[in-house]
């Protein structure tokens, strides 16, 4: 039977706008979410280009959206498994993982402090641990814990079993949507560092990436907002930015991806509100500040402790006796290469799509890079960064075109 | 109206801390009928606790539903009865067991409730009880919404989103200005990649679109059509056109405008030689000889064999760019003071925003331009060869694939450099001298035509275009922080501007390509669609999406003061010729501003209201001895962001002074001043609101409302002094959602500012 429905792939901001877009329009919408939370990337983000404002400010409007319409059903730890049917009438399984927790909202904190495993910090991208029992976010929605019980130890256990709102016994599920169109919006994932040898490959103790920089300036990130060298916890005077890392390169992700040059200037901005006397250093090839972007550009630049290099990073190293981080340069101009010390560096890697290297249970057209290129014709429809590589602003822009054309195949039929 | 009211306590968010026992006979004490269902759950935020509220309510015992223990951001699902049933859920777990802060500094302990706490407790239930008792269900006000949309410009975006309207199932009139559709994409010979591969130019392919539309029994296509006016609200607008020199009216649901851009001035370019050299030409006229099928120079009719297309400028044009930006500027100020004193005309609340920048906002249109007019040069000119000269290639994201495609050609020398002079260099050729190339320090190359890029002006920033008859004015506010663009404030909501209903599309909202543009057009449509159905159903958009209540006026004691119409941030109130307000609902984003702003306070919505946030006030037990029974301080916190970093702080094990006692308002515009007035005059020691931030980079949801908040509060301070008041007892904070690690300082610091000012003279009287 064709379904009025539309399934959102995605529970991140793309995903999350083209779900709403639709629900107020009148249309039922299953949000289906990989991890235990929604929000997506822009969760790990400090501030938002190029007004510096905090992502969590539209999320939380996205969420009362959420809470105020019946038409927004969302379902997190979700994963599809199976797409059967065609166009206006698609038959949907959709994995459920337990979480072990819930229904509720209780404050944990009590007992998680008391549980002994400690996990690598996936959301903190390996910055610090994280307890077995956890919320991402103090702004994670839903406001639920969830459990990863493969790391709870026999005494975490113990604990969590006393806990009336934990449940270990809780069990994976399948359920079926019946929707009409699919918007994929699977997003981004960081470009990871360890295949950018010349650049340290990740092993360079001081070198991170943008999106570590973005945690360790929030203030709920593992330095709770402060920007410390990672091998010391010292402040950091001289701060270079490797542009395009990974980004625009033939041997890795041959795009370019949007964001990396604008990311940098707005963590320049972060360095700079903390360090008075710090120095930051861009080294870039073009630097892409498209639209009305170019005015933020030019007030960080304006900054005399704020250097635009044009200079292709050709390597980072550790010194061999400390924690410093050497940056060989070569002058995109002059041809000349020079080598440089400084505290910190930042890898301004780029996104590949999340689809790169694996797949969707749906027959859709992905390029070579993992970027989504059809299957509107099936009434199936790429938002955001599953798409191309694009901004936030660009992203809820895309997403509700996306829900425009999932609402008029459900209509059309 | 809420008259019985179920009260609800739930012990497991309340951790054994509080005296839940007392609270129960506090609440049976001093309200007794109102309250005929008083209960304790032991954890009310799940099935259970929800269905004994139902059935409840299903007995027909209670019609309101007053819920103490989490905070309201939380387990909302449990708490939802349907429409007839109001809700309050009194937040005493975030924002007052987890945030208490023993002034002795003593540890709470389970079974031993600090007095303090226990007032504080007592304080927000009685809060939360009369909320409810002063709130209606509210009853929206449905709008027969016209299912008909208006589209303005006929060009690649109006197209787009004509289309895309239609498809969805509603009717559409397209205007347009000139006798043809198409816009500027019927100019172009080709476009960039509009897809995947992204690595060849391509027809527009604006010819489908064109007769898609024609073809379409949903559009109407009106040309040589200009907008007269548009009046009215979302649903409901009446739009008057001049089609071919005829007026006609229209009855409309909503509009999007997709006006894109003209062409910059040539004027800023003449640094480069434009207008003196006659080969120096524009990217747009260069494109009309490719359209045309013949590229050729101005002085000898010869095809050229050396094209440069120039797009670094350095510092070459700015200074003098400026300069001719000033001498227009002061011009047309001449101009404007000339007709102004000719005669009174009405006021308007457009300003032209004429400036060179657009051509540095334009960047990653003209680079691409650039890239794609190099392969003319070798398409039209086998043998030739052209350079393109740039600072930044600006091709963000996915078109880095097409500017690696265009690089393979050997007849195409792309370098850095920036321009240092253009000369004559003779018999039409220009010699072009450049720095800081990859070819050299300082290079002179002679080329046959020298290509200036073109600036992509919004319409919107020459002309009011839309024409609104709205009080305030007939165009897009806020041009100046847009430089023109009818774009939005909004990083995360690209489609909200401050005129509701009304969305843009395609490059009048910013510089785009027809790709993005096609997408862009595809969600003002789906924006336009969604509000004219918001509004037949007498909901709000966004941000209060789903909201019935609305603002109502009491007009009968209204004094005409028209604060209501200048301040509401959405233009929503007209003014009849007495000056009353004339409430339009539909335009209404239901933040409350007018309310706040009104001095007889006339202004009300059923479940949100000034008689309602008053009678909460009055709820906090100021103690007639600051010495005994300590201070007392209101907080009015702004629910969007103010509120929830709150929640995050006392969840984060953040603590702060006990005297403060909270009230979420929906936005700071809406806190009228007579609830600061009363809390003062009874006593209370300090007012401290928490807003949002406000300035170019605003993040309030409803635009203005933190800042005309602030600029009441000059009025405040005036009052304050004339009653001997310090004015430091009532203070404006800026907070932003992720400051939940700052703000318990703030609100501490100003307990004790307002401490060592001592208790507040009018106490006890």
């Amino acid at each position: 039977m064709a379904s009025n429905s539309i399934l959102v792939i995605g529970g991140g901001f793309a995903g999350l706008t083209a779900a709403l877009e639709a629900a107020e329009l009148g249309h039922e919408v299953f949000i289906i979410e990989k991890t235990p939370f929604l929000g997506g990337r822009v969760m790990q983000l400090n501030k938002y280009f190029p007004k510096l404002c905090p992502p969590s400010c539209g999320l939380e409007i996205q969420y009362q959206r959420i809470k105020n319409n019946p038409n927004v059903k969302f379902f997190t730890l979700a994963e599809v498994v199976k797409v059967e049917g065609s166009v206006g009438n698609y038959d949907v399984s959709v994995r459920i993982a337990p979480r072990y927790a819930g229904p509720g909202s209780p404050d944990l904190s009590a007992l998680c402090e008391n549980l002994d495993a400690e996990v690598e910090n996936e959301f903190e991208f390996g910055l610090c641990t994280r307890k077995p029992v956890y919320m991402d976010a103090p702004f994670a929605f839903p406001q639920r814990y969830v459990v990863d019980k493969a790391s709870l130890t026999d005494a975490d256990k113990a604990l969590v079993q006393d806990c009336a709102y934990l449940d270990l016994t809780d069990e994976e599920k399948t359920i079926q949507l019946n929707v009409g169109s699919i918007v994929i919006a699977t997003g981004w994932k960081p470009y990871d560092v360890t295949n950018l040898t010349n650049l340290g490959a990740g092993a360079v103790k001081n070198c991170i990436s943008n999106m570590q920089m973005e945690r360790l300036a929030s203030p709920f990130g593992p330095t709770d907002g402060k920007i410390l060298r990672p091998s010391d916890g010292g402040m950091p005077k001289k701060i270079a930015f490797v542009q395009c890392a990974g980004s625009r390169d033939e041997n890795h992700l041959s795009f370019c991806s949007y964001i990396c040059c604008m990311a940098s200037l707005k963590q320049a901005q972060y360095i700079r509100e903390q360090y008075p006397d710090a120095e930051v250093t861009i080294y870039y090839i073009d630097l892409r500040t498209p639209g009305r972007y170019d005015n933020f550009a030019q007030k960080v630049l304006a900054d005399e402790k704020v250097f635009a290099v044009k200079g292709k990073v050709a390597a980072v190293e550790q010194d061999k006796a400390g924690d410093d981080v050497w940056v060989t340069v070569e002058d995109a101009v002059s041809g000349t290469k020079s080598v440089e010390r400084f505290d910190l560096v930042v890898l301004a890697t780029g996104m590949q799509p999340s689809l790169a290297g694996t797949s969707l249970p749906i027959d859709i057209p992905v390029d070579a890079e993992g970027f989504i290129v059809g299957g509107e014709e099936k009434g199936i429809f790429a938002a955001g960064c599953a798409k191309q590589p694009l901004d936030v602003m660009k992203s809820a822009q895309s997403a509700t075109g996306a829900a425009m054309k999932a609402i008029q195949t459900v209509r059309g039929r | 109206m809420a008259d019985k009211i179920g009260v609800y306590f739930d012990e497991a968010s309340l951790g054994g801390v509080l005296d839940i026992q007392k609270l129960v006979e506090g609440v049976q004490r001093k309200w007794g009928d109102l309250c005929p269902v008083v209960k304790i759950h032991p954890h009310l935020s799940s099935a259970e606790g929800r269905a004994m509220i139902q059935a409840d309510i299903d007995a027909g015992a209670i019609n309101a539903v007053c819920a103490c223990g989490s905070s309201p951001r939380v387990e909302w699902e449990f708490y939802q009865f349907g429409p007839e049933i109001l809700v309050d859920r009194v937040n005493l777990r975030e924002l007052c067991t987890l945030c208490y802060n023993d002034p002795c500094g003593e540890p709470v302990v389970a079974g031993q409730t600090p007095e303090l706490l226990q007032k504080m407790a007592t304080d927000y239930v009685n809060m939360g009880i009369v909320k409810l008792q002063k709130a209606n269900v509210p009853d929206g006000d449905m709008v027969e919404a016209v299912k008909h949309v208006l589209v303005i410009g006929g060009g690649w975006s109006g197209l787009t989103a004509a289309l895309d309207v239609a498809k969805a199932g509603y009717a559409v009139t397209l205007v347009e200005k000139q006798d043809s559709l198409g816009g500027a994409a019927v100019g172009m010979y080709k476009t960039i990649p509009l897809r995947h591969p992204y690595d060849k130019a391509q027809n527009t392919g604006v010819e489908k679109k064109i007769a898609d539309v024609q073809a379409s029994d949903k559009i109407d296509v009106l040309l040589k059509s200009e907008i007269v006016s548009i009046a009215g609200a979302p649903g409901a607008y009446d739009v008057t056109l001049k089609v071919a020199g005829e007026e006609r009216s229209l009855a409309i649901g909503s509009v999007v405008i997709a006006t894109g851009w003209v062409p910059q001035e040539t004027s800023y370019l003449k640094p480069l030689g434009y207008g003196k050299l006659k080969n120096v030409v524009t990217s747009r006229e260069f494109e009309a000889m490719a359209k045309a099928g013949n590229i050729v120079r101005a002085t000898d009719g010869e095809k050229p064999a050396r094209v440069m297309f120039l797009l670094g400028f350095g510092d070459t044009l700015a200074p003098f760019a400026v300069k001719e930006e000033e001498a227009r500027a002061a011009a047309l100020a001449a101009a404007d003071t000339k007709t102004k004193d000719e005669d009174e005309g009405p006021k308007t609340n457009f300003v032209k925003q004429d400036t060179y920048k657009h051509l540095l906002y334009s960047a990653e249109l003209t680079s691409l331009t650039a890239l794609k007019q190099a392969n003319y040069v070798r398409e039209f000119m086998p043998q030739g060869m052209a350079f393109v000269v740039y600072e930044h290639m600006m091709v963000p994201g996915i078109n880095e694939l097409y500017y690696k495609a265009a690089q393979n050609d050997p007849g195409v020398m792309m370098t850095k450099g920036v321009v240092n002079a253009v000369r004559d260099g003779g018999d039409g050729d220009i010699v072009v001298v450049l720095t800081d190339t990859l070819l050299g320090e300082k290079i002179e190359l002679e080329v046959d035509m020298l290509v200036l890029p073109t600036a992509m002006v919004p319409t919107t920033a020459l002309d009011p275009i839309l024409k609104l008859q709205y009080r305030q004015g007939p165009a897009m506010p806020d041009l100046e922080l847009f430089s023109g663009y009818a774009d939005s404030n909004y990083i995360c909501f690209p489609y909200e501007t401050r005129r509701t209903g009304i969305y843009a599309a395609g490059a009048v909202r910013q510089p785009m390509t027809l790709a993005t543009a096609e997408v862009d057009a595809a969600g003002a449509a789906l924006k336009a669609v969604q509000c004219l159905e918001s509004a037949n159903r007498g909901m709000a958009v966004h941000p209060r999406s789903g909201d019935l209540s609305f603002p109502k006026f009491n007009l009968v004691r209204c004094t005409q003061c028209k604060r209501c119409t200048e301040e509401c941030p959405f233009g929503a109130l007209d003014e009849d010729e007495k000056g009353n307000p004339m409430p339009n609902t539909s335009r209404c984003r239901r933040c409350g501003t007018c309310m706040g702003a009104c001095p007889e306070r006339v202004i009300s919505f059923d479940n949100y209201n000034v008689d309602q946030i008053g009678s909460m006030i009055k709820q906090v037990d100021v103690p007639d001895d600051m010495a005994v029974g300590g201070p007392r301080m209101l907080i009015l916190a702004c629910e969007n962001d103010a509120y929830p970093a709150l929640d995050m702080a006392a969840l984060r094990g953040k603590k702060w002074s006990p005297y403060v006692r909270i009230v979420p308002v929906r936005c700071l515009g809406s806190v009228n001043t007579i609830w600061i007035a009363d809390a003062m005059s009874k006593g209370t020691d300090g007012c401290l609101l928490l807003g949002c931030k406000y300035g170019e980079d605003y993040q309030c949801h409803f635009v203005k409302g933190s800042e005309l908040c602030n600029r009441r509060m000059a009025n405040i301070g005036e009052t304050l002094g004339k009653l001997g008041i310090e004015t430091e007892r009532v203070q404006q904070l800026q907070v932003a959602i992720d400051e939940y690690d700052k703000v318990p300082a703030m609100i501490d610091k100003f307990v004790d500012d307002i401490t060592k000012l001592g208790p507040n003279p009018f106490k006890g009287y």
